[in-house]
């Protein structure tokens, strides 16, 4: 149990970096954006034929993340300049890139179990410190049985992951950031203020769809494997985090938000891992388990919130009539 | 300054639904100019801001802003010389995003946008203090949504943000028709102050003739698509609701005789 959720942590760490790129179009550019099923693999893709041909991880990973923000841009050129419907050219380059992936790879499956990956470099030279024994140590001490076989991939990805934050906290408050927020508002406006909009979405596009490729390139190493189906329902995952997020922390300013997606994503991860403990479920039962939760996620708040409505006005009325008793 | 040479536009040309929205329009404004623009739904008025601004393409004629042919450029990169208030206020200002931010990017207008932080210290007391001007308290909420204000208060900080670049231009678009008297008396004055301290050149549409009088030193009335009437200077100041009626009359009255012929 104890690893499992470890493990849930671990994986949502880094799938949170595919949430934040899945709230820049969703929620700042208002731009339902489904390429990122597709780009996600190919993030994964790029990064794993780079390693199996002798580039170093980390170069490896950034392309990955490259070839996500090529992927968004064409999405972005699709919806702006050929003026096709947001979702409809999510969808176009999601399909296409199906292909492409499978182009990248060239089998629909690619083993990185002998490669050097990211995290394996990471775990070589964190044997060095001692610091696993040291965290297990505590673990022990605190009563558990089985513990987990490396910490560096928690502790690397929660800087790498915030550090991700923190950049696009900064990026959406500098004056170009500002304007693409202003994309996702209000269009008519910003054009006014001589802003370009195509660009902007196009940029904003490519952006979320590095970050959603990034985190695919690190899913891949994570797991040792890359496999051309493993970006199906991604949108709706990147989706539930960043509802759950909101639903549970908040949205009130943009670094409220994105610390919630962050959040979000952890926890979606978690209810995964319980949920499937239930023996009545398998894996299988995993989109279903997803899709009740966003709409968990979404329904919930509204009701709470209709709920303390009906309640101050009950209470205003009674007020109203104990006061009119009273006189 | 503002220059148009023979502007027309036809919609749905060849078609039964075809409207001659511009024809041959002439119009060349002096640097601060405050021009009222009046005429009927239809007249074209919508058109024309909308050809000044970019938002539409003239099918023939050329605009010029400066001596510079701009008739193809798109509206983002006229909108660099051109400010613009929208009929509704919903339209002028970001919702979601804060006062301090939507006036960052208003300032942004005329300059390349950079990586650098929208709002900073220097620019928030610039902001606050270009905000007491307006004397809504604004200046104490620079960190509230936009979308929490009431219809006049975002149309006074959709005008702020259009004019505090000083732009080339200021296009107002019936910018006072959908807030009640008093409010619309406010946005009125601090229209006045704000053209008169930069000096601006401006073109406002309105629907109010009393308005259209009260203000500017030039009146242009359109009527399907044409200039039918451009008044100036000290003629302009003695010009009365019943003259403009009268005018209209005389200028359109073969028109106006049909049209009774036929209602009749």
């Amino acid at each position: 149990m104890l690893l499992a959720l470890f493990g849930a942590v671990e994986s949502g760490i880094i799938y949170a970096i595919m949430a934040l790129g899945v709230y820049l179009t969703f929620r700042v550019l208002d731009f339902p954006d489904l390429t990122v099923d597709g780009s996600f693999v190919t993030g994964g893709a790029v990064a794993a034929i780079s390693m199996m041909n002798g580039v170093p991880p980390v170069m490896a990973t950034i392309l990955g993340a490259l070839a996500g923000f090529i992927a968004g841009c064409i999405t972005g050129i699709i919806h702006t300049k050929g003026k096709i419907n947001a979702l409809l050219s999510g969808i176009l380059m999601m399909i296409a890139l199906y292909s492409i992936n499978l182009r990248i790879m060239g089998q629909p499956t690619l083993s990185l179990l002998n490669e050097s990956t990211f995290f394996r470099q990471l775990e070589g030279i964190w044997a060095k410190t001692g610091m696993d024994d040291f965290f297990n140590g505590i673990l022990q001490s605190l009563g558990a049985e089985r513990v987990p076989s490396t910490w560096v991939i928690v502790i690397v990805m929660i800087f790498v992951t915030l550090a991700i934050k923190f950049v696009t906290d900064y990026f959406l408050k500098t004056e170009v950031g500002l304007a693409l927020r202003a994309t996702g508002d209000n269009q008519k406006m910003i054009r006014s203020h001589s802003a370009n909009t195509d660009i902007l979405i196009i940029l904003g596009v490519g952006l979320s769809n590095s970050l959603v490729a990034l985190s695919g390139a690190l899913i891949t190493q994570h797991q040792s494997f890359a496999n051309v189906n493993m970006g199906i329902g991604m949108i709706v995952i990147g989706l539930a985090s960043v509802i759950i997020g909101e639903a549970l922390f908040g949205k009130k300013t943009i670094a409220i938000a994105t610390i919630a997606v962050i959040g979000g994503a952890i926890i979606y991860r978690i209810v995964v891992v319980l949920a499937l403990r239930v023996d009545f479920l398998d894996s299988g039962d995993m989109k279903l388990i997803t899709a009740v939760l966003v709409i968990l996620a979404l329904v919930t708040p509204k009701i709470l919130q209709a709920r303390k409505e009906k309640k101050r006005r009950l209470k205003k009325r009674a007020e109203l009539n104990s006061r009119a008793e009273g006189a | 300054m503002l220059n148009l040479k023979d502007i027309s536009m036809t919609f749905n040309e060849g078609t039964p639904d075809e409207k001659k929205a511009l024809q041959q329009v002439q119009l060349e404004l002096k640097q601060g100019d405050f021009v009222t623009v009046i005429g009927s739904n239809g007249a074209g008025k919508s058109t024309l801001m909308n050809v000044i601004s970019g938002n539409l393409t003239p099918d023939v004629g050329d605009v010029l802003i400066d001596d510079k042919n701009v008739t193809f450029y798109p509206e983002y990169k006229r909108s660099r010389m051109i400010g613009r208030v929208f009929q509704d206020p919903m339209a002028g200002t970001a919702p979601s995003m804060t006062i301090e931010e939507n006036l960052a990017m208003a300032f942004s207008r005329n300059k390349k946008r950079t990586l650098k932080l929208g709002v900073t210290k220097s620019r928030k007391d610039y902001f606050r203090e270009y905000l007491t001007s307006l004397n809504l308290g604004l200046e104490d909420r620079l960190n509230a949504k936009v979308g929490l204000l009431s219809g006049g208060e975002r149309q006074a900080l959709s005008l702020l943000m259009a004019t505090f670049t000083e732009p080339k231009i200021l296009l107002l678009d019936e910018h006072t028709a959908a807030l009640d008297p008093s409010r619309a008396e406010l946005i009125t004055k601090i229209t006045e102050d704000v053209v008169k301290k930069f000096n601006l050149t401006t073109l406002m549409v309105t629907h109010n003739m009393q308005q259209a009088l009260d203000l500017g030193n030039r009146l242009i009335m359109m009527d399907k698509g044409q200039i039918i009437l451009d008044i100036r200077g000290e003629k302009k100041q003695d010009l009365t609701i019943e003259d403009l009626l009268q005018e209209f009359r005389r200028i359109r009255g073969e028109q106006f005789e049909s049209d009774r012929a036929v209602l009749g």
